[in-house]
């Protein structure tokens, strides 16, 4: 693959994209991990969708839309849910978690409307789907570059906020951090990074690469920081991986990226339980 | 003259037509050391809310440092233990020293990382809790006293003038609760923050606090712990709703 990489702009796009998300979406996820929050992913990838569908069926029909990446009606609607959700939290105030599924259900709706009111793009929807090797643009690679650089400057600058946010709202609150500037700003970038990752993870997978890595990691740290780096190495691991074989397998990059992580977690909790046990068996031990 | 750090004039509070707190009048000064006491639903924690001005009373006024509590900005005088600390999600991948860290968010302000000096300061609130060995520790592994310990520092890291702290003593093992007493106590005299400490522990904490409200939706006493002491038993069994007798400090050796 590595001649190959040097020959295929495509195969350069592709790993540099995975490359570049298998770092940010981790990064993102831990936040969204430890507020439990961990479906509004989710929802939003399937906001994405219906962006997606909704570009595509007008592609058919409308000049401008047959120009335009659908990658970016995608972002957009994502970006819409990522508010809706937002004001949906507040009008269900004993019931936060309901604007979720509320919002997960309208996606999938209007995607499966307009899929099904468009004939004839069911390949290409595949790889929105789940993602495709081949399909990521130089223009593409640039709109994740250009998510990255803003998602990099957003969790360098508000660092202290969002972990005070996240460890205990109230007290961030109460200490005077503007809490619901910073989280609003924070779902607008959550919807970027799943508007930019679906060219190579898909749709449906988005969110697995910003909750498994993150699920293995807090099995691991001790504290925030470090929990930080093991989210990014093993995203990073997956991507890396997870592209290799679906070159070699000639199959879904995202299908392959999510059952690393799947295998990389499930190894994490079988080390902990032997090492568990391990403590356990020395701390009998001592006592015997 | 001290000055005074809380007032509250005439407030009142209503939640869904019941009327939760009413002509509330109370004032800590600098340096004081009050015990906010008072039965279970008897307005307590709506009164701190108040106070914090995450609540937001239906008349009346609020002021902090004299300052009107909604343009009140400088958060880091008040350090805050709520009786929700301890409840947190445990399994949370953060370390002691990260958690007293976050207490300075607001003091260090937008757009700038914490400093070496702020990582000394929060081993510094660390140590006046006696938790400094336990900095790198992960915070879900230590125990509810230790964890409530922890949760004080990172009240302390600010400097605050006023510790404020709703039922601090919910989730520690009872044999904690008089070192943690006696901890709150060098606080105050030693370090001279004001502390309200909500409690319905009316014998222990009395022993240690300079002054004494009684709420139960609205103040029923509010003075000097000496004035308090002086109250017939009968009368406090009156306002609290059902019979109480106060068992001292000194006659239990706690």
């Amino acid at each position: 693959m590595i001649s190959a990489l040097l020959t295929y702009e495509f195969l350069q796009n592709a790993f540099l994209s995975g490359l570049i998300i298998g770092i940010i979406a981790p990064l993102l996820g831990l936040f969204i991990v430890v507020r439990r929050l961990a479906l509004i992913a989710d929802a939003l990838s399937h906001v994405a969708l219906a962006g997606i569908a909704g570009s595509l069926f007008l592609s058919q029909s409308v000049l401008f839309f047959s120009a335009l990446n659908p990658v970016y009606l995608g972002i957009a609607t994502a970006v819409g849910g990522s508010l809706l959700i937002e004001k949906l939290r507040g009008a269900y105030k004993h019931f936060e978690e309901l604007a979720i599924p509320i919002i997960l259900s309208a996606g999938i709706g209007f995607g499966a409307i307009f899929i099904s009111l468009a004939k004839g793009f069911s390949s290409d929807l595949m790889g929105y789907l789940f993602g495709s090797v081949s399909a990521v643009s130089r223009q593409d690679l640039w709109i994740i570059v250009l998510v990255a650089i803003i998602v990099i400057a957003y969790i360098r600058l508000f660092y202290k906020e969002l972990f005070a946010l996240s460890f205990d709202g109230e007290y961030a609150k109460i200490s005077g951090v503007n809490g619901k500037v910073i989280q609003t700003v924070f779902m607008i970038i959550v919807a970027l990074v799943i508007g930019a990752s679906m060219r190579i993870v898909g749709i449906l997978l988005v969110s697995s690469l910003m909750t498994i890595p993150v699920a293995a990691a807090i099995q691991l740290a001790k504290s925030f920081k470090g929990a930080m780096l093991y989210s990014i190495i093993i995203g990073e691991l997956s991507v890396i991986i997870g592209l290799f074989s679906a070159y070699y397998l000639d199959i879904a990059p995202g299908g392959t990226i999510v059952i690393t992580s799947i295998i990389i977690l499930l190894a994490v909790l079988g080390w902990n339980k032997v090492k568990g046990k391990q403590r356990s068996r020395n701390v009998k031990g001592e006592f015997a | 003259m001290k000055k005074s750090i809380i007032e509250c004039k005439d407030v009142y509070f209503q939640y869904e037509h019941s009327t939760v707190l009413e002509e509330i009048t109370l004032e800590v000064k600098e340096g004081e050391f009050w015990a906010l006491i008072g039965p279970n639903g008897s307005g307590k924690s709506t009164l701190i809310s108040i106070i914090l001005g995450i609540k937001n009373p239906d008349k009346g006024i609020v002021k902090l440092f004299g300052e009107n509590v909604d343009s009140f900005r400088q958060r880091e005088r008040i350090g805050y233990v709520s009786q929700k600390s301890n409840s947190f999600n445990s399994g949370f991948p953060a370390t002691v020293l990260e958690v007293v860290k976050s207490g300075l968010t607001g003091k260090v302000g937008l757009f700038k990382a914490f400093s070496k000096q702020d990582e000394q300061r929060a081993m510094e609130a660390l140590r006046i809790v006696k938790m400094d060995a336990f900095s790198t520790k992960n915070i879900g592994e230590l125990s509810g006293g230790q964890q409530q310990r922890v949760f004080i520092a990172r009240a302390l890291v600010g400097k605050p003038d006023l510790l404020i702290m709703d039922e601090p003593t919910v989730g520690i093992d009872q044999k904690n609760v008089a070192s943690f007493y006696s901890m709150l106590n060098g606080l105050n005299r030693e370090h001279g923050i004001a502390i309200l400490l909500v409690t319905h522990e009316i014998d222990l904490v009395t022993d240690l606090a300079t002054h004494v409200a009684c709420l139960n939706r609205s103040i029923h006493f509010h003075g000097r712990k000496a004035d308090y002491k002086n109250m017939d038993d009968e009368d406090i069994s009156n306002w609290y709703g059902h019979p109480v007798r106060r068992v001292h400090a000194d006659r239990e050796g706690v």
